[in-house]
């Protein structure tokens, strides 16, 4: 169809660097959202190893392997790891590939400071990680950074503290990057309540990026100037404030776990109309309902602080805003529910992995329910109840999605079909030892096990057992993911332009594997209508 | 004397507690605790418990439906046409408010009157430090410094080669418990010396941060028949030892109550001095002998 016109022009315009250089110079949206995946990878197996050290030292009571300090660094630096290194990078990857594709432009709007925004990575996390090596070793205070604890850290501290800012200062040009992208660069006709939702998801998680980034950027800096400066913004005998840190902290830190979670939702919305073949249910509303949860994340940061001794009124309000989440999160969960029914439902690997999510992200919005009531709250606080809310909505929550939009994509990147069957093997693993691994998580927790413990008492060591188990099953199952990409890359079956039989939208317009250089001309109105029309309520047929 | 009384309690404590965390395997939930609040936390997280299990039975079970009515393999037909139903999403929107409405109405009241300090008898003040617990009688001046038991703080060393299964009440044992009276309002003070603690008893559902340079007020009243010992630890990541520092609390009537305090008063007479000049650095020094 209308992709032929770029089909034309793209192949001499299709001159690269080769080697390293290609790769250090880019600008390439493509290029560099393939650095990105790769960094997100690696970073997810480094913070995976180091999950696998946790589970280990707690596969049993007693201390086996790991000193109570070094078990605190891993517990730090699994989680910035994971969330900064892993599934931040892991969806500006995707945005980065995925946006250009989706609203038909040629690249994102400023592809060099795209490529300063990735290289920042790399040192960023060489500077985290190197902690490790330094006197009083890597951060060991708790990802959430909590003073004055975390001003008794080493050498190790400022490092951390560079490494926050290069990592808020990538996020914020990828941010910027992807909005004004989205805002400009959209091809004519294709409007804002035409975009796929995965452009929307992101757009609306790109403005919460801007808003918060620079809100941990102060705290951290603040947290510097006291520890070596001299001055006492959270030290209470200075007459500072130890609790105001966390305030800025989680007023950053809640619309931080939707930065994680939004860009999920867009994948989920284009996966199951795709292998339900049909169009998304009621697409509006998931807009508003994404763009609702946006609004509420920047009002419930203090659910995370329900023992810190606020007054009755603050509990109150935290508790109540916090328990609003529900709505417009039902009503996407209500909305997917409704995308399958009478649909002609086929189960690929993106589509398992988005099922995965729909059942098990739904478990961790019924904990997050349950933790939201401040009087619970006082006994799930701090315990593994809340270490398996959040892991259970963000592994089988963000993770997951990542993968089902790397199966979901590839082909199209690639040009090859991935082994199904192997795919398959990996969810069914994952999807399995992430249960093993998390669920027994929640009775820990209840049972009375606090969280970031090296050891613990006698009566909680079977379900660790069987957490440790999981853990093991899960590590080694992520294994796969890899090895199936690196095959993908290397051959296999040749893949269609649209690759799955009910996928529509512009990316599915260009050939696989996707030239260099696409949309450089606009694609045609009637294309974007035929795409648009498998979601949102627009009455022309192309 | 002293020693006998906990004997007892601990024998009795064999008996009584053996429903809680303290002695099951496996335990699948939370205690109902102690006292009248812990007991309304719990049927509130229980309430919470029921409404997640009957929202995900219907939205499973709807899913699960679809996943196996409408499978391609078996020839459904997609309804390309089904994109809005204004019905249906209406009762989808407006069906959680009610039920978050009826959630947060006894969420609500159990909150204020968690809140309520107020009427107290016995005012205990718990300062944590790194790594253990100081506790002051705040009208009596009695203190009281909690750390790890020694057994356990002997088999808890990396590579120690001590089976922890062998350590009664393994990282749950303290040298001095808590002690404290059944049947009396108990108001807390708690604050900490250097970083920020938490002071957590599952049995009481309490949980309160101790935060340097403030003071955060709980309470609790404990049931005249729950006499005992219960456990806790705690709960904020507090540095190298934050796994180390338990809590226990020892329930006495309030005559044997009463009885304890007043021999700790004679005990610590003599190195009193002190300690009225700066309480918490008193609860620092006092009882380390």
């Amino acid at each position: 169809m209308a992709y032929s016109a770029t089909a034309e022009s793209h192949d001499h315009h299709d001159h690269r660097p080769a080697g390293l250089w290609r790769w250090l110079s880019t600008t390439n949206h493509k290029d560099i959202g393939t650095l990105y995946l790769i960094f997100a990878c690696v970073m997810f197996f480094v913070g995976g190893a180091m999950a696998m050290a946790i589970r280990l030292e707690l596969f049993k009571p007693g201390l086996q392997f790991l000193d109570p300090a070094f078990f605190n660094s891993l517990t730090t630096v699994h989680a910035l790891a994971m969330i900064f290194g892993a599934v931040m990078p892991a969806w500006v990857g995707l945005a980065n590939w995925m946006i250009p594709l989706q609203v038909g432009a040629p690249d994102m709007a400023l592809p060099r400071m795209n490529n300063f925004s990735f290289w920042l990575l790399p040192f960023a996390f060489t500077l985290l990680l190197l902690g490790f090596f330094v006197p009083g070793g890597a951060p060991a205070g708790g990802w959430t950074l909590y003073p004055p604890l975390v001003l008794q850290g080493g050498d190790s501290f400022p490092l951390a503290v560079f490494a926050i800012h290069l990592m808020g200062a990538s996020s914020i040009m990828g941010a910027i990057n992807v909005i004004v992208t989205i805002m400009n660069m959209r091809a004519p006709g294709m409007t804002l309540l035409r975009m796929p939702l995965f452009v929307w998801t992101w757009l609306i998680t790109a403005y919460l990026l801007i808003a918060v980034m620079p809100v941990l950027a102060g705290a951290v800096t603040m947290l510097l100037t006291d520890h070596f400066f001299g001055t006492s913004f959270f030290s209470a005998s200075g007459g500072g404030d130890p609790v105001m840190f966390q305030h800025v902290f989680w007023f950053f830190g809640h619309p931080e776990v939707y930065i994680l979670i939004l860009p999920a939702f867009g994948i989920v919305s284009e996966v199951i109309p795709t292998f339900s073949r049909k169009p998304l249910f009621g697409y509006e509303a998931m807009v508003y309902a994404t763009a609702s949860i946006a609004f509420l994340s920047f009002i419930v940061w203090a659910h995370h602080m329900f023992t810190v001794g606020m007054p009755l009124a603050g509990e109150l309000f935290f508790m109540l805003s916090t328990m609003l989440i529900a709505i417009p999160t039902g009503v996407k969960i209500f909305n997917w529910s409704a995308t399958m029914w009478r649909g002609s439902i086929s189960f690929e690997p993106p589509m398992l992995f988005c099922l995965a999510f729909l059942f098990l992200f739904s478990i961790g919005g019924f904990s997050g329910l349950m933790l939201a009531i401040a009087p619970a709250d006082f006994q799930y606080q701090d315990t593994y109840f809340v270490v398996a809310h959040f892991h259970y909505v963000l592994v089988p929550g963000s993770i997951f999605t990542i993968m089902a939009g790397v199966y979901y994509w590839l082909p199209k990147w690639t040009g090859h079909m991935y082994s199904m069957t192997l795919a398959k093997w990996h969810f069914w693993l994952s999807a399995i030892f992430v249960n093993v691994l998390f669920f027994p998580q929640h009775f820990l927790g209840l049972a009375g096990m606090p969280r970031r413990i090296p050891d613990y008492a006698t009566q909680f060591a079977d379900w660790n057992m069987v957490s440790s188990i999981g853990g093991f099953g899960f590590g080694i199952s992520q294994l796969l993911f890899p090895y199936i990409i690196i095959k993908c890359i290397r051959g296999g079956e040749k893949a269609t332009a649209q690759v799955w039989e009910g996928a529509h939208g512009l990316e599915w317009e260009l050939p696989s594997p996707t030239p260099y250089h696409t949309w450089e001309v606009a694609p045609s109105i009637a294309v974007i209508h035929h795409g648009a029309e498998h979601w949102t309520d627009d009455e022309d047929e192309a | 004397m002293n020693m006998k009384k906990l004997a007892t309690a601990v024998a009795a404590v064999a008996v009584a507690l053996a429903s809680p965390a303290a002695f099951a395997a496996w335990t699948l939930n939370m205690t109902p605790g102690i006292t009248a609040i812990s007991r309304r936390i719990y049927d509130l997280h229980m309430i919470m418990y029921w409404w997640c299990v009957v929202i995900a039975i219907f939205v499973f079970g709807w899913m699960i439906y679809s996943l196996v009515r409408f499978r391609k393999s078996q020839g459904a037909v997609p309804d390309t046409k089904l994109v809005h139903n204004t019905k249906a999403e209406i009762i989808w929107t407006v069906l959680p408010v009610l039920i978050l409405i009826i959630m947060a109405v006894p969420a609500t009241r159990t909150l204020i009157e968690t809140d309520d300090a107020s009427k107290s008898e016995l005012t205990i003040r718990i300062t944590g430090y790194q790594w253990k617990w100081g506790y002051q009688y705040v009208d009596s001046g009695v203190e009281v410094l909690s750390t790890l038991d020694r057994a356990s703080n002997a088999a808890r060393q990396l590579g120690s080669g001590i089976d922890p299964t062998t350590v009664p009440n393994y990282l749950l044992n303290v040298d001095h418990p808590l002690v404290v009276p059944a049947g009396v309002k108990v108001r807390l003070l708690i604050t900490a010396q250097d970083v920020i603690h938490a002071w957590w008893v599952p049995a009481l559902a309490i949980k309160k941060d101790a935060i340097p340079g403030y003071v955060n007020e709980a309470w609790f009243k404990i049931d005249t028949d729950k006499t005992g010992l219960y456990r806790g630890q705690c709960a904020e990541l507090c540095g190298r030892d934050h796994g180390f520092m338990p809590i226990v609390i020892d329930v006495r009537s309030k005559a044997d109550f009463e009885a304890w305090l007043k021999t700790r008063q004679a005990m610590q007479r003599p190195a009193e001095p002190q300690s009225t000049t700066a309480a918490t650095a008193g609860a620092q020094a006092a009882p380390a002998g």
